[in-house]
Order: C-alpha cells, then sequence, then structure tokens
C-alpha cells in the first residue's frame, strides 16, 4: 500500500538553513547537508527545501548546494523558491534536485508549467499554492486566494480553480499551504486541504499548522493529503519524524517505518 | 567497472554516487564502445518513453545494447529504464522499445480513481523468492516509485515483486542477465542501496 509521507522542510538563506533548527548534536545546525543527513537517518520519506535568498548572484550557489546535498542522501528531495524560467529547473534538476517546485513563477507565466513537464517530466515538476481564507458575510469561508511572493502579493485567482489549471496543465503534484494555519501549530486546513484534493487527481502535500502528531493523523483522515509538511515541530525535536509515524501507524495510517 | 548509460534522460549522478558508494568503479557513458569494456550496464532514465528512445537512437546505443544484453552482459534497468526494455508502451506515439523482454508499458487508470503520478513509498510483494537481486531484501519492503505508466510483461514468471496501485503490478523483473525495476533503488535509503549492493555483487 502507498504510504503516506512525512516530508520536512528546510528554509534556506544564503546556503544556511535559517528559521529555527536547533539540532542538538549537530556539529552545525545550519548547514544544509548536515541537517539533511540527519533527516535521512531519521527516516524521513522525503525532503523539501526553499530557498528564500533574494539576491541573484546568492542564487547562483543555490545550485552547488543542491549538488552537495545530492551527493550525500538517498531519498527524493525537492528544491523550491525563486525559479523563475525553464533554465532555473533544467539547472536544478542537473545539480541533482528530484523535483522542483514553482509558485509565483507559475502564476505569471502558466506556460512553464506544460513547458517544464513536457521536458523533464511531470513526476518532477510541483506547483505550490499559498491560499488564504476569505470569509463571506456570515464569516464563513467563502473560497480561498492564492497568494505569490512568498505570501506578500495577492492575486485574483481562486485556490481550488488554480489547482486544477495547474493539474490540467501538466503539475505533478500540489505543495498546498493554507497562509492561514502557517505558524499557528494548531493544525493543518483541513478544509482548504480536502477541497483542493477533492478537486485534482495528482497528489497534494498538505502544509501549514503542524503542532502535534494528532495534526498529521486529521489531515490523513479528513482528506485526501498523501503527505504532509513540516518545518518547527521537527527542527525544535519537538517531536521526532520516528515519533510521529509510529503514532500514525497505531492509528492505522499507513507509514514507512 | 559498471557503465552507467546516459543518453540525456534524467538525473544519474544518483545512481551513480549510490554505486561508488560501495566503492565500485563507475563510468558514465553515451559511447556504445565503453559498453564492450563494461561488467554490468545501468540503464536509468526519468521522463518521456519517445525521447528516451531517440535519444538512445541518437547514441547509437540501440543495437549495441541489445548485442550486449544477448551476449549475457548483466543489465539493470531503472524507472523509465526498465520500461525501455519491453517491446511497446502506451506512452510512445512514434517508437518501440528494445523488445528484449516481451510485454508492453500501460498507463494507470484513470477510472480507477488513483492519482497519478504514482509517487511515493509503496511496497514490493515478492511472488519470486530467489532473485539475487533482492537477496536479504524483506518482503513488503518500502520503496520509492514516481512513474504514470507501469510493465506488463507477457511472460508473468519474470515477474520477482508486485506492488499494489490499484491494481498489482510487476515492480521487479528478471529474466537470466535482465533484472529491471520501477522504483528509485537509488533513492530508497537502506533497502535502496542494498538492492544495489545486491546488482554490484552478481556475477
Amino acid at each position: 500500500m502507498l504510504a503516506k509521507r512525512i516530508i520536512p522542510c528546510l528554509d534556506i538563506k544564503d546556503n544556511r538553513v535559517v528559521k529555527g533548527v536547533r539540532f542538538v548534536g549537530l556539529k552545525d545546525a545550519g548547514d544544509p547537508v548536515e541537517v539533511a543527513k540527519l533527516y535521512e537517518q531519521e527516516e524521513a520519506d522525503e525532503l523539501v527545501f526553499l530557498d528564500i535568498t533574494a539576491s541573484f548572484q546568492q542564487r547562483k550557489t543555490l545550485v552547488e548546494l543542491v549538488e552537495k546535498i545530492a551527493k550525500n542522501i538517498y531519498m527524493p528531495f525537492t528544491v523550491g523558491g525563486g525559479i523563475k524560467d525553464i533554465n532555473d529547473i533544467r539547472d536544478l534538476l542537473n545539480a541533482g534536485a528530484d523535483k522542483v517546485s514553482i509558485n509565483t513563477a507559475a502564476v505569471k507565466y502558466p506556460d512553464l508549467v506544460n513547458e517544464s513537464a513536457r521536458r523533464f517530466g511531470s513526476q518532477c515538476i510541483v506547483v505550490a499554492i499559498d491560499a488564504k481564507s476569505i470569509m463571506d458575510r456570515g464569516l464563513r469561508v467563502e473560497r480561498w486566494q492564492v497568494y505569490i511572493n512568498g505570501g506578500r502579493t495577492s492575486t485574483d485567482l481562486d485556490a481550488v480553480e488554480w489547482a486544477k489549471e495547474v493539474a490540467w496543465r501538466g503539475a505533478g503534484e500540489i505543495l498546498l499551504t493554507s497562509m492561514d494555519q502557517d505558524g499557528t501549530k494548531d493544525g493543518y486546513d483541513l478544509d482548504l486541504t480536502r477541497a483542493i484534493t477533492e478537486a485534482v487527481n495528482i497528489p497534494v502535500v498538505a502544509s501549514g499548522g503542524a503542532g502535534r502528531p494528532e495534526h498529521f493523523y486529521e489531515v490523513f483522515v479528513n482528506t485526501g493529503a498523501d503527505a504532509a509538511l513540516a518545518a518547527s515541530i521537527f527542527h525544535y525535536q519537538q517531536y521526532t519524524i520516528r515519533e510521529i509515524k509510529q503514532y500514525l501507524k497505531e492509528k492505522g495510517i499507513a507509514v514507512r517505518i | 567497472m559498471i557503465c552507467i548509460i546516459d543518453y540525456g534522460m534524467g538525473n544519474i549522478h544518483s545512481v551513480k554516487k549510490a554505486l561508488e558508494s560501495f566503492g565500485v568503479k563507475t563510468l558514465v557513458t553515451s559511447n556504445p564502445q565503453d559498453l564492450e569494456k563494461a561488467d554490468k550496464i545501468i540503464l536509468p532514465g526519468v521522463g518521456a518513453f519517445d525521447d528516451a528512445i531517440l535519444g538512445l537512437k541518437k547514441k547509437d546505443l540501440i543495437s549495441n545494447l541489445i548485442k550486449h544484453i544477448e551476449n549475457k552482459k548483466t543489465i539493470l534497468g531503472i524507472c523509465l529504464g526498465m520500461q525501455l526494455l519491453f517491446e511497446e508502451s502506451q506512452e510512445a506515439k512514434d517508437s518501440r522499445g528494445l523488445g528484449i523482454l516481451k510485454g508492453r508499458i500501460k498507463k494507470f487508470d484513470n477510472n480507477l480513481s488513483l492519482k497519478i503520478p504514482h509517487i511515493g513509498w509503496n511496497q514490493i510483494k515478492m511472488v519470486l523468492k530467489d532473485c539475487p537481486l533482492l537477496k536479504d531484501i524483506p518482503d513488503n519492503s518500502y520503496v520509492y516509485f514516481c512513474h504514470s505508466y507501469y510493465p506488463e510483461p507477457e511472460d508473468k514468471n519474470i515477474i520477482v515483486t508486485y506492488t499494489d496501485y490499484g491494481l498489482d503490478f510487476a515492480s521487479v523483473v528478471w529474466k537470466d542477465n535482465i533484472y529491471g525495476v520501477q522504483f528509485h533503488p537509488e533513492k530508497s535509503q537502506a533497502i535502496g542501496l542494498k538492492i544495489i549492493k545486491n546488482f554490484i555483487s552478481l556475477c
């Protein structure tokens, strides 16, 4: 049976892991390669690296970093953040990334999804969608709006419609982040995740809000999510990946353990 | 020395480094002459079937690969590389496979309400116990898959493992000196590395 995936996400800035990685016992908790190796020992199912480096010059070194990571781990990994065109995608895949995650560029140039899927195969093209709820007058969620530029810029795209469109254009997977839940540790946005997984026929990775093992269980039981991504819950070593998986296994969720 | 065929289809570094982690000499090559010197061959690949066949044709690799495989050189096809060993694919519009294994490559059926591609960790259920490639690999081990098409061998006796994704498809095949895996051993952590080590140990 296909296992539900547990995926740690690492934010990378200027080739260093940032945003609260507090691993004890690591020589250098900011070194992406060291952190990646630790997650491999823990049997993470996959890794996501999100580059949040601003300047162009520094971004060039991302390709070298990807090469270094690829040399050191034996599991699939996705690289995202700031990808602008097909050349960026090619460079990262050639450097050893298994998948690339595109967000803003996909909204601005939707044909990039078609072109990159045709050229490199759908299986390596992930479209990341950052979605935020819009309330109706009764303060119920009416729909979800797509944001770009790291959540700073709103678009007029509806998240469910956009998900359908990128699937149709050839995306192999959707990385869905709830901006309402992100950072809250209150759990994944189940309504949003359900709405998206019901709308498309490609795998969906739920993201934003994981704080306790129950949250992983909830998102797998109540939505069609194929994977759950989390950052701080793992980085601060509140829970190890094994503990989360053990919990899920005891609750009857198929995980690789 | 193990030859890894480079025909422009996707990332081969991970296969190379997995082999080299066991101290094996590798050669990434698109030169058909190099196959002569190789003890074993690995045919990796991700992407589209037609592009892959075109890539092999451009490098004059098809007839050379067939020749060496028929001369009993051990080969491992990974993912698309395995699919290419069969006769034909539903994905292909204007090309045929190498035809070294009888059978065809089919697409997962949309009507089974499956998500396509099949991405993630799934289990291999062994039906053939004595395949040396899977020596000491426990039944129902999880390995990493990433594909939309799967092989349907004509001869069911070459199927070593099945994997359940809406239906039971052949995830490892083996015929004499020919081995094929639908998953990515180079991405399957400890189990995958063990399979690669087994491949290296084959004589």
